[in-house]
């Protein structure tokens, strides 16, 4: 065996986890990217530029789509796939369905993009797929979960750690969820076309019981499973209480399914649905607050890490972030302030404040702590992450702060009325208002982006040096023995 | 029960999450096709049902809206406040998208609503508009659709459409029966139009009448937009009822 260097399989399938990493960053900044052009457009409708594939009504999924599920959803795998192996000391359930996950899903990203662009889309916000991609994901969901159950009946613990009660609330919820709301008849098997099996009423509620889930289940219960494996492991202490996490996990879960209807509050849906969604929207504050108290009172007493450990800044910052959004989200849900802000660009804003603030920057926290570790080696440039922090947070701010100007702005604008008791201003007076707040959105996304490509590139170069270093250690062991 | 018990067991974890997960969607959701009056019973003078599905044009003309994601920045639901009464019109009512499917209700407004903009502007207003909004309302930031104009209506799977809609419960009719029972719920002259047997002889006639896109030479996805919109909030005659007749409905 002169030069062949026996390799031991990895005691855990870490592969799996680099694909998706890769995939992460590399949605991240496509999703993002689109996400600043279509602000443009907004802003400067010039941007259109007459072409059907990428007017904003065309593109505005393709970012949703791509940000939620492209580099949302392959940062859960990542971590969902690095989570249960560590914590279940135990490798991942067989390979060949990881890599079918990876594909499928990856698959599931393009074909998705491509159609939106095509015009296929059910016009299910955050659901736009047509049929076929949907039965893809599906079926990548379903073999998602059977993985998952499979790898947590092989653990080696006892006890199933926190973080997987949240990633597998998170497989279900999303499987039954994706289900239910895509429920719809294809004008033909050859055409992608179809038609939703609900209309009117109860389309509307079926619609956003899904959406609003999707950001309780997939961008927060799942997020929170992230937080419970990273936050401790970074900060180097034990989650702060045992018992809280308990009490937060089955109130969040419970709770998030019945708020979806505050999307629908003064519409045609029946009062007492979207007065039970207000209600239950201001107790789900209470399981918000705790996941978040939990996890600032495990980085509590690591405060001295802040000065010196960039990746804690973002883990700290996302905390807040999701202490803060989850305050706002209750109050938009209250009937009196909605009025004023549903239609308008504060909900886009309280989206990015739980998406960029609590999602983005969780992952970005948890990735810079994964990606030496299933490298094997350190990351290339720590400075370079202080700079991420920077650019991600002055982003986040402008962003924030420009939708609630343009939000409340607009809703005060189309609800005054003169002396005479008429409407003070025209529809179009709003939207010529909405100029200069949309111009700090997009520099706000650019400043964000730019950080995402920041990380892309400290990745890179810190993949390019593991490779380096292995070699390098492959080389010395075959000389030696060469040798020997 | 002591919480060690589930976290020792995979299976009960998953059993009880799947519980606690499924009541609040089934509270909400289900009753809403059982409990009556969620969707208004609106009738016309002659006691034909007000709200009709779309005609064949007017179906290619939604689709064409939904394809182009309209919805994202306009939304069709009128909300029963006095400045979106004054702006749109009468509140939107539940049964007037009891045959959208999917809804186009909408989150955002970065467009003024829809749901009542039918007979509002001309036709050749719409087509001006669609093809370069600035054109007309200077401050817009509408994207210019320039191809609409441009691009030759396809229709030949409209009977592929109206029938999918009718699987899921829209009441175009294919048989006799179907057909005799539009009569009664719709008149006689609705009835025609929501005849999937002649579609396409609907289509072609409704486009040639209504001439949308002002050119009779051909029928384009201008005409079949315009036909929708100008649809859009106006099978409800609200001067024929008591002004807070709906509200019993809320």
């Amino acid at each position: 065996m002169a030069h062949t260097t026996t390799q031991a399989p990895e005691q855990y399938n870490y592969e799996i986890v680099r694909k998706f990493a890769i995939m992460t960053a590399v949605w991240g900044v496509i999703g993002m990217l689109v996400g600043v052009y279509i602000a443009t457009e907004l802003a400067y409708p010039a941007f259109n530029l007459d072409i059907p594939y990428i007017t904003f009504g065309r593109l505005r999924p393709v970012h949703t789509t791509l940000v939620i599920f492209g580099f949302g959803g392959s940062a859960l795998f990542a971590t969902s796939y690095y989570v249960v192996q560590r914590t279940c000391q135990t490798r991942l359930y067989s390979d060949t369905l990881a890599n079918f996950t990876f594909w499928g899903w990856q698959l599931a990203m393009v074909t998705s993009a491509v159609s939106y662009m095509l015009g296929y889309t059910q016009s299910h916000e955050y659901a736009e797929m047509e049929w076929p991609i949907d039965i893809l994901i599906a079926v990548v969901w379903v073999v998602y979960f059977w993985i998952y159950l499979q790898t947590l009946r092989r653990r080696s613990q006892p006890h199933i750690y926190v973080a997987n009660w949240f990633y597998m609330a998170f497989i279900l919820a999303t499987g039954i969820l994706h289900i239910f709301n895509n429920m719809q008849v294809p004008i033909s098997l050859f055409s992608m076309k179809s038609y939703s099996l609900h209309a009117g009423v109860q389309d509307a509620m079926t619609q956003w019981w899904y959406g609003h889930n999707a950001v309780g289940f997939f961008l927060t219960a799942a997020f929170l499973g992230m937080m419970y494996y990273f936050v401790p492991k970074q900060a180097g202490r034990p989650v702060y209480s045992y018992r809280l996490s308990i009490i937060h996990f089955w109130a969040l879960i419970f709770l998030y399914m019945w708020v979806g209807a505050h999307h629908l509050h003064w519409t045609a849906l029946p009062d007492w649905t979207s007065s039970l969604a207000a209600t239950f929207s201001i107790l789900l504050l209470l399981p918000s607050w705790g996941g978040m108290i939990n996890g600032i009172m495990t980085l509590s007493g690591a405060w001295e890490k802040l000065r010196t450990d960039p990746i804690m800044l973002f883990l700290i910052t996302s905390l807040s972030f999701y202490g803060m959004s989850t305050f706002e989200g209750p109050l938009m849900s209250l009937k009196s302030v909605n009025a004023l802000s549903h239609y308008t660009d504060w909900t886009i804003g309280h989206v990015h404040s739980g998406a960029l603030g609590w999602v983005a920057m969780v992952t970005i926290g948890s990735f810079y702590h994964l990606i030496p570790r299933i490298w094997d080696t350190k990351m290339y440039s720590t400075r370079l992450v202080y700079t991420h922090f920077f650019l991600a947070s002055i982003g986040i701010v402008l962003y924030i702060t420009s939708m609630w100007v343009a939000g409340i702005g607009q809703g005060l604008i189309l609800r005054a009325f003169d002396d005479y008791g008429n409407l003070a201003y025209t529809f179009v007076e709003s939207v010529a208002f909405l100029h200069k707040p949309y111009i700090v959105r997009a520099t706000g996304g650019l400043f964000f982006v730019s950080g995402m490509i920041l990380m892309a590139y400290n990745f890179y170069m810190t993949v390019r040096q593991a490779r380096r270093e292995k070699a390098e250690i492959e080389a010395k062991l075959a000389a030696k023995l060469a040798r020997a | 029960m002591k919480h060690e018990r589930i976290e020792t067991n995979a299976g009960l974890l998953i059993v009880l999450t799947l519980i606690v997960i499924s009541i609040g969607g089934l509270v909400e959701i289900v009753p809403l096709s059982f409990i009556k009056g969620t969707v208004e019973e609106v009738k016309t003078a002659k006691g034909y049902d007000a709200i009709r599905p779309y005609t064949p044009l007017e179906l290619r003309g939604r689709d064409i809206y939904q394809r182009e994601g309209c919805y994202l920045c306009h939304s069709q639901m009128i909300r029963p406040f006095r400045d979106e009464m004054l702006r749109y019109g009468h509140y939107s009512l539940a049964a007037e998208s009891q045959y959208d499917h999917p809804f186009q209700w909408g989150s955002k407004r970065t467009g003024p609503d829809l749901a009542r903009v039918g007979g509002k502007y001309s036709n050749a207003w719409h087509v001006q508009h669609l093809t370069a909004p600035r054109s007309v309302v200077p401050e817009s930031i509408m994207p210019n659709y320039p191809w609409l104009e441009k691009t030759t209506l396809k229709y030949e799977d409209i009977g592929e459409r109206m029938r999918a809609l009718r699987e899921v419960g829209v009441p175009y009719s294919e048989t006799k029966a179907e057909y005799d029972a539009n009569v009664k719920r719709f008149g006689p002259k609705v009835a025609k139009l929501l005849d999937i047997n002649h579609a396409s002889d609907n289509l072609i006639a409704q486009a040639e009448a209504g001439n949308y896109d002002g050119d009779r030479s051909r029928i384009t996805e201008m005409d079949a937009l315009v036909a929708y919109l100008q649809v859009l909030g106006t099978m409800v005659d609200f001067s024929k009822y008591d002004e807070g007749y709906f509200a019993k409905f809320r």
